[in-house]
């Protein structure tokens, strides 16, 4: 046994004494996620306003946990939802099947559903789990509980997370503002 | 009994040695035989005991009323102390540690205590019920007893009052018979558990308490002869008149600083509580309150050494003199109670700081740096101070002793350090 080797130690430890903790106080602190992070499905839009998604049900195919379903419908020339032929009238992703795997993100042709950040889903009923297209257009920012949580409180919707920058694929997602303190 | 003639025996300047005898280890040997008998035969009644303390001017219910100021004070800094210390451990670890009781986790002690009063009070049903529950009260008692006789500032400087709870002329005997004394309660408790683990842990522990407890006394015996007194005030008083007792007495300190961390089972020397090897040691059948007490014993004995350090080798209640010079904060110099707050702060820091890094010695290592190390290192350092006192040479001797002794252990720690692996070749760091 060294005692300068010991001496040594002690300096470690002081050292380390007055570094920054690694601790992230999540729930009071946001998460910091990498870019690639796999949360929430976003359902994006061209840069026009049209939806990218065109009903075709390929997510659902290659869906591993039949999560998706879909339900297209033909576009009204004069005022078309989506940039295609057909749209999606109904799109729903239950959120307690989806694995998030993100096979439907690779199997989508026009890159209409993207992985997204947000993964505070947690809630009450089954039937909140299902998100629609309400709930997962660009646009809409939090998910289900977090949105329900503002209408109620009137505040607005506080993520739980942070990233350094956004996939290019996740055209028209906002950045979490960065944490407050 | 007669009061010691404490400053008496100085050896700082030849010319005072008049009123000394010219070989003052009888007389020294005579006030330890004397105190051992008083403390043997009125440790617990000396606090009450007028005869014990010819100068004591307070009242008996100032006394009181400190005595229960000193133990709300030692219970409240105990509690404080577990957070401050799981903090600090956890700062040391790099994570935050308790945060979310009250502010900044400033409640957790509270949460801490009432969970630990409502626990199931489970008792053993082979336990001896008398001594298992006596044992956690014996130890947290007499761990409580030595605090009041440290002084906290200079006379009549409690509100008109002094600011210490008793002043024994046996003081520094008190403390070793009041803290040998808490291994009763280890012992019984792992005696009285009917248990294999409680049993192991209490016979190392009390193993390794007296053999500290050997090295701890020695090493303090060689200021008591320097100083010629018991009596910590007069220690204190001696070092603001010569210096403190540190300069003079190093080896003694550096020896009372380690056994000292034993007699409070940290972290070094924590062989009675290895939650690793022996579930939980002497208090393994110990739950709720009566565990929390064997903890609260373990904290006052830390807190009560880290207040004895600072008032036997580093003078006290009194900042270092050379600040007395300085204009503006010298006017701080005789401040009761906030030089000794901070040293006992800073003690517990180094605590702390040393649980946080180091690791549990084995049993035998245990032993062997008692007996094998410390003691010898005390015994020849107690012979070369009573040397110095008895031949009457300036007490500057033993300032160069100690010096010397640092430098003889820089070089061992020097030569005995591992060469540091060397670079690899063509990384380009080297050269």
């Amino acid at each position: 046994m060294s005692i300068a080797a010991l001496a040594q130690s002690m300096g470690i430890t002081l050292k380390a004494l007055f570094s920054k903790p690694v601790t992230i106080p999540y729930p009071d602190a946001p998460v910091p996620l990498k870019p690639r992070f796999h949360g929430r499905h976003v359902l994006t839009r061209h840069p026009n306003g049209l939806e990218k998604c065109i009903g075709c049900s390929l997510c659902a195919a290659a869906c591993p946990a039949y999560a998706i379903y879909v339900e297209a419908a033909e576009n009204d020339p004069n005022n078309p939802v989506s940039a295609g032929e057909r749209y999606a009238r109904v799109y729903e992703i239950n959120m307690l099947r989806c694995i998030f795997c993100g096979l439907c993100e690779e199997a989508c042709p026009t890159g209409a559903v993207v992985m997204g950040y947000d993964f505070e889903m947690a809630d009450y009923r089954y039937s909140d789990f299902v998100y629609g297209k309400e709930d997962m257009l660009v646009e809409v920012e939090g998910t289900k509980p977090q949105r329900r949580e503002a209408a109620y409180t009137g505040k607005p919707i506080k993520p739980g997370y942070t990233v350094p920058y956004l996939r290019p694929e996740l055209e028209g997602v906002k950045l979490p503002k960065p944490p407050r303190r | 009994m007669k009061p010691f003639q404490g400053t008496g025996c100085r050896a700082n300047k030849p010319g005072e040695r008049g009123t000394c005898s010219p070989n003052p280890s009888p007389a020294f040997y005579k006030r330890i035989a004397a105190g051992a008998q008083f403390v043997a035969g009125m440790a617990l009644a000396a606090e009450s005991t007028p005869a014990a303390d010819p100068t004591a001017t307070d009242p008996l219910w100032m006394v009181g009323i400190k005595a229960f100021l000193v133990i709300f004070g030692l219970l409240t800094a105990f509690a404080y102390m577990t957070l401050i210390e799981r903090r600090l451990l956890a700062r040391i670890q790099i994570r935050q540690g308790p945060n979310r009781v009250g502010p900044d986790g400033l409640l957790q002690p509270l949460a801490d205590a009432i969970k630990s009063i409502f626990k199931e009070d489970l008792i053993v049903t082979r336990a001896d019920r008398v001594i298992f529950v006596l044992a956690p009260m014996i130890s947290v008692t007499f761990a409580l007893l030595t605090f009041g006789l440290i002084p906290f500032g200079p006379k009549d400087a409690f509100f008109g009052y002094d600011p210490w709870v008793i002043n024994l002329d046996v003081g520094i005997l008190y403390v070793f018979a009041v803290s040998e004394m808490a291994i009763y309660g280890i012992f019984l408790a792992g005696w009285a558990s009917n248990s294999k683990y409680s049993l192991l842990g209490s016979l190392r522990s009390s193993a390794s308490l007296i053999s500290y407890e050997l090295a701890l006394g020695i090493s303090l015996v060689a200021p008591v002869v320097l100083v010629g007194s018991l009596n910590l005030q007069q220690i204190v008083n001696w070092q603001y008149e010569n210096g403190w007792l540190i300069l003079y007495m190093l080896p003694a300190f550096a020896i009372f600083l380690l056994t000292s961390m034993a007699e409070a089972a940290r972290t070094p020397f924590d062989l009675p509580e290895a939650e690793q090897e022996l579930v939980g040691g002497y208090n393994t059948e110990y739950s709720s309150i009566k565990w929390a007490l064997f903890q609260m014993a373990e904290y006052i004995h830390l807190i009560t050494a880290a207040a004895l350090i600072p008032t036997i080798f580093l003078g006290g209640w009194r900042m270092p003199g050379f600040m007395e010079q300085i204009p503006i904060i010298g006017g701080l110099f005789a401040l009761p109670y906030l030089w000794m707050f901070v040293k006992i702060a800073l003690f517990l820091f180094f605590f702390i700081w040393v649980r946080g890094t180091l690791f549990r010695l084995r049993y035998d290592q245990l032993m062997v740096f008692s007996w094998g190390r410390l003691f010898p290192l005390a015994l020849v350092w107690f012979l070369l101070s009573a040397m110095v006192v008895a031949f009457q040479w300036p007490v500057a001797v033993l300032g160069w002793l100690s010096l010397l002794s640092l430098v003889l252990f820089s070089a061992y720690v020097i030569l005995t350090a591992k060469p540091k692996p060397r670079a690899m070749p063509g990384v380009g760091a080297g050269d």
